[in-house]
């Protein structure tokens, strides 16, 4: 029984972007992240990294793997070593390098996720933190040095603290460190606070591609399919359903505080004087003033 | 009335390996009543699983005692009828269906139990329309989706009539509309069936809907009330680094600028209603909103 996972996507990620792409489960986002490393091969059409076809006659996949890092989802589970130095050099080992230049690699991208060497190379990864853990994870996919780095649903099943300690050094790879990413994700928080485009897909497709903001406006179609926008955009539209002027295009809570605190400290301050203008044009009827 | 749970000055240890001993359940008293919707919410360490398998025999107190109606945990004799009146479902929907076929697998615990065939056909049918899968009975659970499988295993502790049902982040690993699907089957259950749920969430936008809060924080009560008591204490919320709905941040920064806003909302509706009242007119359309 073949089912169609993907189905006729066209996508280009730029050097430096960072994507998100959202959709319900089985929509088909871990299967399409998994095309771009080549961990599974399209049924037709092709899939190219710096413009070289990755199925094409010479190309190594090999060499793709080290251009693009994907990071699994609850990447922890499949940690092993008895260390956590251990552990992260494992990949850079199997490429063949010396002793020293795996040494290198190791300290590197611990420093890079942010994980102290001294205090944690010799622990066991089983001894760490949920948060701990998955820096494990993903500094064993940058110790292969890529230039992209994927991962599916980074912060799934994580506490409250997890969640930023693994979204703030996403954050960190990309502005510090220059790290082309692209994440999959269920969270339309999350996604409105960090991504510079958002990648939507349903069925197999892309039904929607561009800045989160664009992607947002389109709320009903969103709930449609499945997913939302974050609950901060929701409160915007109820505002305007309600009949307020203020703009709806927010979707964090910095932006709706934004554009809220002006009028509602006026409003706090003069509660005793008259209110501003009736945004409803006296439609309602409500008998202010 | 009795609590169908009730936890008494509970603590547990356990030998941690290098961490030498580890307490996670500091002197824990709570009680769970029939019909009560409780959220448990606290960070991974926090003792908020252990806890929850405390309810049903999974663990026993180091110290302290643990009634389920009445029974301690602690009499073997009584382990069945314990299980049987606190069911768990946990976090991961592929690691707790046992059958290839939906109705079997809601019909596993009770087969266990003995129960005829008639009484059987039955309680499946009902546990599956509980939660909304009636027309899913000849299914293979491997092809319905995580809310769906979450559902189904929902329906096979309901086949065994418990009263009161402990989920263990039961929406950890899916997607928004299967985080939903599992929320409204257990507001329903407990609202409309009278089956107490103690559900363990990270999800800050779940727990509002609770009669009741509890916060776990090193393996004690940290907080406990209403979703509005425990969100009206943003210092300690953010204390805990515990997230909070994005429009109960949102007015907890208004309010700390000045603005003059009653309370600390839980939902948009809410907010809106705040927003409504402080610029002192009603809404403009006055028709409700189902959300």
């Amino acid at each position: 029984m073949a089912r169609q996972a993907l189905t006729d996507v066209n996508l280009s990620i730029d050097e430096g972007d960072l994507v998100a792409i959202i959709g319900k489960t089985g929509s088909g986002k871990s299967t399409l992240v998994q095309h771009f490393n080549g961990l599974l091969k399209p049924d037709s059409g092709r899939v190219l990294v710096d413009g070289q076809d990755i199925w094409g006659k010479g190309v190594a996949l090999r060499d793709i793997r080290r251009k693009v890092g994907l990071v699994f989802q609850y990447p922890e589970h499949q940690l092993f070593e008895e260390t956590v130095a251990l552990d992260i050099a494992f990949a850079p080992k199997n490429l063949g390098l010396s002793d020293a230049q795996v040494d290198d690699a190791v300290r590197e991208a611990m420093r890079i996720v942010d994980l102290d060497y001294e205090e944690f190379a010799d622990r066991s990864p089983f001894e760490l933190s949920g948060g701990q853990k998955r820096r494990v994870a993903i500094a064993g996919v940058i110790a292969m040095c890529p230039k992209v780095l994927i991962l599916d649903e980074p912060t799934a099943g994580m506490d409250p603290r997890g969640r930023e300690d693994v979204l703030g050094e996403i954050q960190a790879l990309h502005e510090k460190h220059g790290y082309t990413i692209v994440l999959v994700s269920h969270s339309m928080e999350d996604v409105a606070r960090f991504a510079k485009r958002l990648v939507v897909m349903e069925a197999g497709k892309v039904v929607m591609d561009g800045d989160p903001r664009e992607v947002f406006r389109h709320r009903q179609e969103l709930i449609d399919i499945g997913l939302g926008v974050p609950q901060i955009t929701d409160l915007m539209a109820e505002l305007a359903r309600r009949g307020y002027g203020f703009s709806t295009g927010a979707i964090t809570v910095e932006e709706a505080r934004e554009i809220l605190l002006p009028p509602l400290l006026a409003a706090s301050i003069e509660s005793t004087g008259s209110a501003g203008p009736d945004p409803c044009e006296g439609r309602c009827g409500h008998g202010l003033r | 009335m009795k609590p169908v749970v009730r936890v008494e000055n509970v603590s547990y240890a356990y030998d941690g390996g290098s961490q030498g001993q580890v307490e996670a359940l500091l002197d824990v008293s709570l009680e769970i009543w029939p019909g009560e919707f409780v959220a448990i919410i606290g960070h991974n360490g926090s003792g908020k699983s252990t806890l929850a398998k405390h309810m049903n025999a999974l663990l026993l107190p180091t110290r302290g005692d643990v009634y389920v109606l009445g029974m301690n945990t602690r009499d073997e004799s009584l382990l069945w009828d314990i299980r049987q009146t606190v069911g768990m479902v946990f976090q991961n929907p592929d690691n707790q269906i046992v059958a290839t076929i939906v109705e079997e697998d809601v019909a596993f615990g009770p087969e266990n139990l003995g129960v005829p065939p008639d009484e059987m056909r039955r309680r499946v049918d009902e546990a599956l329309a509980l939660v909304d899968m009636t027309g899913y009975e000849k299914s293979a659970p491997h092809m319905l989706s995580g809310g769906q499988k979450q559902r189904v295993a929902i329906a096979g502790v309901i086949a065994m009539r418990p009263r009161c049902i402990v989920l263990d982040e039961p929406t950890a690993m899916l997607d928004p509309v299967g985080r939903s699907e599992v929320l409204r089957t257990v507001r329903h259950l407990a609202s409309n069936e009278g089956i107490a749920i103690v559900h363990i969430t990270h999800f800050m936008s779940e727990a509002v809907y609770a009669d009741r809060v509890i916060v776990m924080e090193e393996g004690r009560v940290a907080l406990s009330g209403t979703p509005r008591e425990v969100f009206s204490q943003p210092a300690t919320l953010r204390k805990l680094d515990l997230d909070v709905p994005q429009v109960t941040e949102l007015a907890a920064q208004l309010r700390a600028a000045g603005v003059a806003l009653p309370r600390y909302p839980l939902t948009v509706e809410e907010m809106a209603d705040d927003i409504g009242t402080l610029l002192g007119r009603g809404p403009c359309s006055s028709e409700p909103q189902n959300r």
